[in-house]
């Protein structure tokens, strides 16, 4: 058994988290005493942050629509269709016919890269996220 | 955050959330604090219980109204006569900051003329709320020496959610509240890293650090490490490009942890241009109703899963720790994006996440200073954080606003864009509870959270629920001029007669099918928190 120590996902209070990880599940979440904002405390759904990460509904290969329904396909399958479309529709409409929405729930990290790829591959500024949502 | 950003010159919160235990007054206008921010509204009840003044400006009796020292309800959509006509007390009692005013602000004039031409009177009766307690708020809140403000999106979600921001930032100017330690005003952002979405420049107009995309010396910066052309051209915004439709420029779109479907006003606009897009890309962790629509979903992992950082509601940078692999076949947002860039001839390479912070504090200065080792080893950094010896920043405009002297911009009433009339006599007002997040796509995989609370409920007046010969649980059917609804009933006098209130984390109850696509043109914020509505008994 082990410890993490995390962010809440939750809210923007971002409360410090402990993850409890059993051989490779997580089964719990407790809130760090020492961290600045729970201070040892977190509200209910702090207390359940682990409760989606091993839900049966989890996403877990990539899909692809075929004959009108999503069906299981590889990976390179996903990523090779999505490449070709958006360079396909970014090249014809000089970027403008493409749109990309970042997301407040993913990393910085993930962020960054998802706003560079918009600007510097698909050469479009047409990119936000549900800030005002 | 648009409305901050031309007052003070950044839009972030001023103060750390510990801050807000030591000040004298606390004036919360727009949030409902307890249930979306339950940190930040232990801090507030600290704080009373210290000694502070609460003072909560809210249509509702919110939890936190109960124990507030003032409770002013106000008719929704009035915040800024309100706050005007606090100003207008605060000139009138000789309670302003002359010296504050003088030395850091400009452009007092138009907002001292554009407050003695308003009437009390009038104010009184557009906001519904008596003068004795305007009065007596405006005192408190000016006469402490360490009053915060605190809003939330029942400020920015409004047709004038820009001039609203405006009126709070003139408040605390006028006042002196800001720039001080435990002092200031304190914008609540709602999801748990909208702040570090912003900062990392997920926005149509700017770079990551707010450098905004047609200024040339920003944009070359960017080409010369990037090794490619950029756009000039800011982009389109969020709804912009969600309400299309049709014969819109949208062609394809890749949408990452986003539920547009769900959390977007108007859906049959959205689902219209989801729908006509020649190529639609979903990563997510759930099949959402987005996701359902795509030709292409990318299974993505969860924050237990992966590395990285995300920065609160108080600018601070911390680590999101990997607990556990990816389950499934599951992979992180950023191999992804980094998969699809190689197969269009870019290639990103990166060691690590710790090494995307690295180019990011390259690239932005007010996250200079931000290492992943160097969060590893403190609770965060709260920035700007200009360099990798710098504390970081708990409290901005310590010396100087961001944007050089804070700039007065008077604002006068903005009606809201839809109010209640004979076909539609109810006001609908729509938010967070405390069990759910947002589109309820992670809190509703919860059993527990659940069952605390399982569906939506509709708050009514007793008054209006008598007349409607409605009782608490009764099914009704809720309708707008854009689409309807079925919902539960809950009678509480919470709500003003006249408005019911609801919230949208419920997949089955699409409350945004009802709301109305008016935006501030500023912030293009969409106006969730007010459109008129039908109420039938099934
Ligand atoms: S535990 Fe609760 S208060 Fe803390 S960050 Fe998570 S949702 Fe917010």
């Amino acid at each position: 058994m082990r410890h993490v120590l995390t962010t809440c996902v939750y809210c923007g209070c971002g409360c410090g988290v402990y993850l409890r990880e059993e051989n490779g599940r997580v089964t719990g979440a407790s809130p760090s005493r020492n961290h600045p904002v729970s201070r040892g405390n977190l509200c209910v759904k702090g207390w359940h942050l682990h409760d989606f990460i091993h839900s049966p509904k989890r996403l877990t290969t990539p899909l692809m629509r075929k004959n009108g329904e999503l069906v299981p396909v590889s990976w390179d399958a996903a990523l090779d269709y999505t490449a070709q479309e958006l360079g396909r529709i970014g090249a014809s409409t000089n970027g403008q016919g493409i749109g990309v929405l970042s997301s407040a729930k993913c990393t910085n990290e993930e962020n960054f890269l998802l706003q560079k790829f918009s600007r510097a591959v698909l050469k479009t500024n047409n990119i936000d996220h549900c800030a005002r949502l | 955050m648009a409305g901050l950003a031309t007052t003070f010159g950044s839009g972030a919160m001023t103060n750390a959330i510990n801050e807000i235990e030591d000040a004298e007054v606390i004036l919360v206008i727009g949030s409902n604090t307890t249930e979306a921010h339950p940190q930040v509204a232990r801090r507030m009840l600290n704080a009373v219980d210290k000694g502070a003044k609460l003072i909560v400006i809210d249509p509702r009796r919110t939890r936190l109204a109960e124990c507030a020292t003032l409770h002013l309800a106000l008719a929704p959509g009035t915040d800024i006569p309100l706050l005007n006509a606090m100003m207008r007390v605060i000139l009138d009692e000789s309670l302003a900051d002359q010296l504050f005013i003088d030395m850091r602000t400009e452009n007092f004039a138009a907002l001292r003329a554009m407050l003695y031409r308003l009437d009390l009177a009038e104010l009184e009766a557009v906001t519904g709320v008596l003068l004795e307690d305007i009065r007596r708020a405006a005192q408190l809140y000016a006469r402490a020496r360490r009053s915060v403000v605190c809003y939330c999106l029942g400020i920015t979600q409004h047709i004038c959610g820009t001039a609203n921001v405006q009126s709070i930032a003139n408040l605390a100017m006028l006042t002196g509240h800001v720039e001080k330690q435990f002092t200031g005003v304190d914008p609540l952002r709602g999801q748990n890293n909208v702040q570090g979405a912003c900062d990392m420049g997920a926005l149509p107009n700017v770079f990551p650090g707010y450098q905004a995309v047609d200024n040339r010396d920003y944009r070359e910066k960017f080409e010369r490490v990037w090794q490619t052309r950029l756009p000039a051209a800011p982009g389109l915004s969020l709804l912009d490009m969600t309400h299309s439709g049709a014969c819109g420029p949208m062609r394809a779109m890749f949408i990452m942890g986003e539920n547009p479907l769900r959390s977007d006003p108007s859906l049959d606009r959205v689902e219209e241009t989801l729908t006509s897009l020649a190529f639609l890309a979903v990563s997510d962790i759930f099949l959402t109703e987005t996701a359902a629509h795509a030709h292409v979903v990318f299974p993505a992992a969860s924050f237990a899963e992966k590395t990285g950082t995300f920065t609160n509601t108080e600018r601070r940078v911390q680590l999101v720790r990997q607990a556990i692999p990816p389950i499934g076949d599951c992979r992180t947002d950023a191999d992804i994006i980094i998969a699809l860039s190689g197969r269009l001839g870019y290639a990103m390479a990166y060691e690590s996440t710790a090494e995307i912070m690295e180019e990011i504090a390259l690239l932005a200065p007010i996250y200079a200073g931000i290492r992943h080792d160097r969060l590893r080893h403190s609770w965060g950094l709260q920035w700007p954080c200009w360099n990798t010896a710098h504390p970081g920043t708990p409290f901005l405009h310590k010396y100087y606003f961001t944007r050089g002297k804070g700039h007065f911009v008077p604002n006068d009433h903005l009606p809201p864009a839809e109010l209640p009339c004979q076909d539609f006599p109810f006001l609908l007002n729509s938010g967070r509870i405390y069990h759910h997040y947002h589109t309820g796509s992670m809190t509703r995989q919860s059993a527990l959270l659940n069952r605390e609370c399982g569906e939506a409920l509709l708050m009514i007046h007793p008054a209006d629920a008598a007349r409607l010969k409605v009782r608490g649980g009764d099914r009704l059917c809720m309708a707008s001029r854009r689409g309807a609804v079925e919902i539960k009933a809950e009678i509480t006098d919470q709500v003003a007669a006249g408005s019911v209130y609801t919230n949208f984390h419920f997949g089955e109850t699409p409350i945004n099918r009802l709301t109305i696509a008016a935006q501030d043109p500023v912030a293009q914020c969409p106006e969730f928190k007010v459109c008129a509505v039908r109420l039938e008994k099934l």
